[in-house]
């Protein structure tokens, strides 16, 4: 009996210390949301009136409240990601820093990409093509001569024509 | 009355250009030279008329009539004489007419040459100027008139030039004064810079033109402009610099550079125009890529009026106020005009601009320039869909979206890495003809410096992986323009027998071209430390403090002191904190971050304080205070380590442009004062 009595209590304190534990925790998970906290989420934020001004310098009245707003939500152990959502809810999807990927929005993360790979196989198809044997005249300087010597010679040749032309 | 005379000139200086422009065509169509002759004078007429127009305007706000609604929305009585004078491009009308200016300066600078060897060339020269300038004028005259009046009629207040039926004239007794942000002196020169850029981009443009109607398809066009070219991409160049500083300065979030679409408006051309720079040497030197270069050059000209559109018809704040206003459509008609025409003639002249020679490697020089100019394609490709999607989608779906600088750096950091590499290998490779093997001797000493540079970074404790490569690009791309100096110098010295000195002097000297180019390089591997260092190492923090509270930051301490709050003469309230900076318990002194607030405009203007080393920036803003500052105020620090060398990059930079670009003696005048020199001592003899 008395062993069930201490088993029981000890049961009952070990409970009450791991939600006690628990408490305090949420608590220090939740003190009040530092500037630096508002900041990290407020630069991914672009100010809904003002052109292209990321949320965390817009010097406006309304973007310090905007700013509590996070803060607020931070507080309430909201996400960066939900309060992003939140916003775009709000404001429109212009106040996120990159449009969110989907419908027309996909045009502008696959285009570049695209035109740049596409350039990147014309060029190398245009170098292919434009690829032919060198004639034994133009290639015999760059074969017979070391880099050194070549280079000289390059630099030689240069300053001749320059001095030609300069005087 | 001289509202009257400034508005005169601009219409005459309209006609004149449309008559230069027929009577080019004529003259070249009839053979009759005389017509191309006057051509050239009515271009020539451009530049001082459109300096009377100017003079105009400048007197006007200098003397501050504001019953012209440019001078009342740009100057105020309390500003100062040099800013009444910049503040002619302060605003929308006076900025285009400012435009005007240099580009009428400009082309009529070209035709002030002496032609005997090209004229062919110089109706399509000044038609082409003259097309642009006239559309310029076309713009002021008729949509943006900075000599517009305020009138009052019976239904309210009107600009207008022409006075309104029952109206009377109103004369206000004061301005509204400049932009704030616009009164700094890096606002003040960064608009010309851009605009030189702009407008002298427009030569060579001009000089293509012409080689594609002519049917003259060697390389002169590009010979005889390769200066002007230079002097653009300096210009150029000089405006994104100075734009950046002033962002740094002036707009308060601790940084140069935030891809807003009006810097990317800006940075467009000078994309296009540095690809254009590579890719003319391959043409001189190989004969190959004449159409690509045509397309280069006709791409830059539409994106330099293009970035003008951008910045001009308020289509960045909604594509509705580009419907409202009519020079978005203007500017949009005009562009695609142009751009259509000019590539209707390139397709005309397509089997005229065969290749003369042949590529033999993928290693030679002009393959890697022409995977330079894929990489500078890639990023404008990046930058042009960033800032002409939130229009598209807009137009299509009513919704409005930012693209922001996490788009633009995961697009185009890849390919400015691939740049940074290109820029270390292509020095060494030989025109014609590279291998592997020749390739790899040249680069393993610069390459081993560079290693060991790396080894010593990671020493230093730096694990991030973008920086390590960073700086193992830069230490590679350094070490083998340095190589290429050190070669080429030690080379002549053992030659001539001149000491280094002399020899590096009188080798830059003989071939400003590529030691300038260098020289370039150097710049940008100087600011790509600087933009390594704030891009990855940048740190920032936020605080309220009471006074006497401290703030830390990579090191730092900063030490709240106080507030005092007081206004200006010059009609802003200035709240000014003092703050104490100390590093490891080391005074290091004072710093007044502060925000100014202007009544008459009602906008604040956040001024950091900045202590500025080469190693780092310790960057403090004033974000909020108390009323009673001994309460508490709000500063944002940002620490922006090697933020400088930004700076000190591009000032190199523009060094070496001069050195490129500065003009060699001309080899006919030359010529010509030697036999007059030899005739006289004849004489004397």
């Amino acid at each position: 009996m008395s062993k069930k009595v201490f088993l029981l209590v000890s049961l009952l304190m070990m409970v009450a210390a791991l939600v006690g534990g628990l408490a305090q925790r949420v608590q220090a998970q939740q003190p009040t949301p530092s500037d630096n906290d508002v900041n990290r989420v407020a630069r991914q934020l672009y100010c809904p009136v003002c052109e292209n001004v990321p949320l965390d310098v817009c010097p406006t009245t309304a973007c310090q409240e905007w700013r509590e707003l996070i803060r607020l939500k931070l507080s309430e152990g909201w996400s960066d990601e939900q309060i992003k959502e939140y916003f775009a809810m709000q404001y429109g999807d212009r106040v996120l820093a990159e449009p969110p990927q989907r419908g027309l929005n996909w045009l502008i993360y696959v285009l570049p990409p695209v035109a740049i790979l596409a350039g990147a196989v014309l060029v190398i198809r245009i170098l292919r093509r434009m690829q032919a044997k060198p004639t034994p005249a133009e290639a015999a300087p760059a074969v017979l001569l070391s880099p050194e010597d070549e280079y000289l010679k390059r630099v030689e040749e240069e300053l001749k024509r320059a001095e030609k032309s300069g005087r | 009355m001289i509202a009257s005379f400034g508005f005169g000139v601009l219409v005459l200086t309209f006609l004149v250009s449309l008559y230069g422009i027929g009577a080019a065509v004529y003259g070249v169509r009839s053979g009759k030279a005389a017509w191309v002759e006057s051509a050239r004078h009515a271009q020539q007429l451009t530049f001082p008329l459109v300096s009377l127009a100017a003079g105009a305007l400048v007197y006007l706000l200098v003397t501050g009539h504001y019953e012209v609604s440019f001078v009342y929305s740009v100057t105020s009585n309390a500003m100062p004489l040099y800013l009444k004078i910049t503040s002619w491009w302060g605003g929308q009308a006076g900025s285009l007419t400012f435009w005007i200016w240099l580009l009428s300066a400009f082309t009529t600078a070209v035709t002030l040459r002496r032609w005997e060897r090209d004229r062919e060339f110089l109706p399509w020269v000044i038609v082409v100027s003259l097309v642009t300038v006239a559309f310029f004028l076309a713009l002021v005259i008729f949509f943006e008139n900075p000599f517009n009046r305020f009138w009052a009629t019976p239904t309210g207040e009107v600009e207008a030039f022409f006075q309104p039926a029952n109206s009377v004239p109103i004369f206000p007794s004061d301005g509204r004064g400049l932009n704030p942000l616009l009164r700094h002196p890096g606002m003040i020169i960064h608009p010309p810079m851009l605009y030189l850029g702009f407008v002298s981009f427009v030569i060579p443009f001009a000089f293509a033109i012409a080689a594609l109607v002519t049917g003259r398809t060697d390389d002169r066009w590009i010979r005889l402009t390769r200066r002007w070219t230079l002097v653009a991409w300096l210009f150029l160049s000089l405006g994104l610099v100075l734009g950046g500083r002033w962002a740094y300065d002036v707009l308060g979030w601790g940084g140069y550079w935030g891809w807003d679409p009006v810097e990317i408006a800006a940075f467009m051309p000078w994309l296009s125009g540095t690809a254009f720079l590579h890719s003319v040497m391959i043409q001189e030197k190989r004969g190959l890529f004449k159409r690509w270069n045509m397309v280069l050059i006709i791409l830059t000209y539409c994106l330099v009026i293009f970035g003008t559109f951008l910045t001009r018809s308020g289509v960045l704040s909604s594509v509705h106020a580009f419907a409202q206003s009519a020079i978005g459509p203007m500017f949009f008609g005009f562009i695609g005009v142009m751009f259509i025409l000019s590539l209707a003639l390139l397709l005309y002249r397509w089997t005229d601009l065969e290749a003369e020679g042949h590529m033999h490697s993928l290693l030679s020089r002009e393959s890697l320039f022409l995977f330079n100019n894929l990489l500078f394609m890639g990023i404008l490709v990046v930058c042009f869909s960033g800032v002409i999607f939130p229009l598209v989608s807009e137009l299509l779906t009513g919704q409005k979206v930012t693209v922001g600088p996490p788009f633009y750096e995961r697009a185009t950091a890849p390919l400015f890495v691939g740049l940074l590499f290109l820029m270390g290998v292509a020095p060494l490779s030989a025109w014609g003809h590279s291998t592997i093997r020749t390739l790899g001797r040249a680069l393993w000493k610069p390459a081993l410096v560079s290693v060991v540079v790396l080894g010593l970074v990671l020493l230093a404790g730096v694990r991030s992986f973008g920086a390590l490569l960073g700086f193992w690009l830069v230490a590679f791309t350094a070490s083998v323009t340095l190589y290429e100096y050190g070669r080429a110098v030690l080379a002549r010295a053992r030659r001539t027998g001149e000491n280094l000195w002399m020899a590096f002097w009188n080798l830059a000297g003989r071939n400003r071209r590529r030691y300038g180019g260098y020289t370039i390089h150097l710049g940008i591997v100087l600011m790509a430390i600087g933009i390594i260092g704030i891009e990855i190492f940048q740190q920032e923090t936020q605080g309220t403090l009471k006074a006497g509270d401290s703030i830390q930051l990579a090191g730092y301490t900063v030490t709240y002191r106080k507030l005092d709050e007081f206004d200006a003469p010059d009609g802003r309230n200035v709240a000014r904190a003092v703050v104490d900076v100390s590093r490891g318990g080391r005074y290091l002194g004072e710093l007044h971050p502060r925000r100014d607030y202007y009544y008459a405009s009602q906008q604040p203007m956040t001024i950091p304080g900045v202590r500025s080393t080469l190693e780092d920036d310790l960057y403090v803003l004033l974000v909020d205070w108390r009323p009673i500052s001994a309460e508490g105020a709000t500063f944002k620090v940002f620490h922006n380590p090697l933020v400088n060398w930004v700076w000190i990059g591009g000032i190199w930079l523009i060094f070496g442009t001069l050195v490129a670009a500065w003009p060699d003696r001309d080899p006919e005048v030359e010529q010509a004062r030697t036999v007059g020199r030899e005739r006289l001592a004849r004489q004397t003899a």
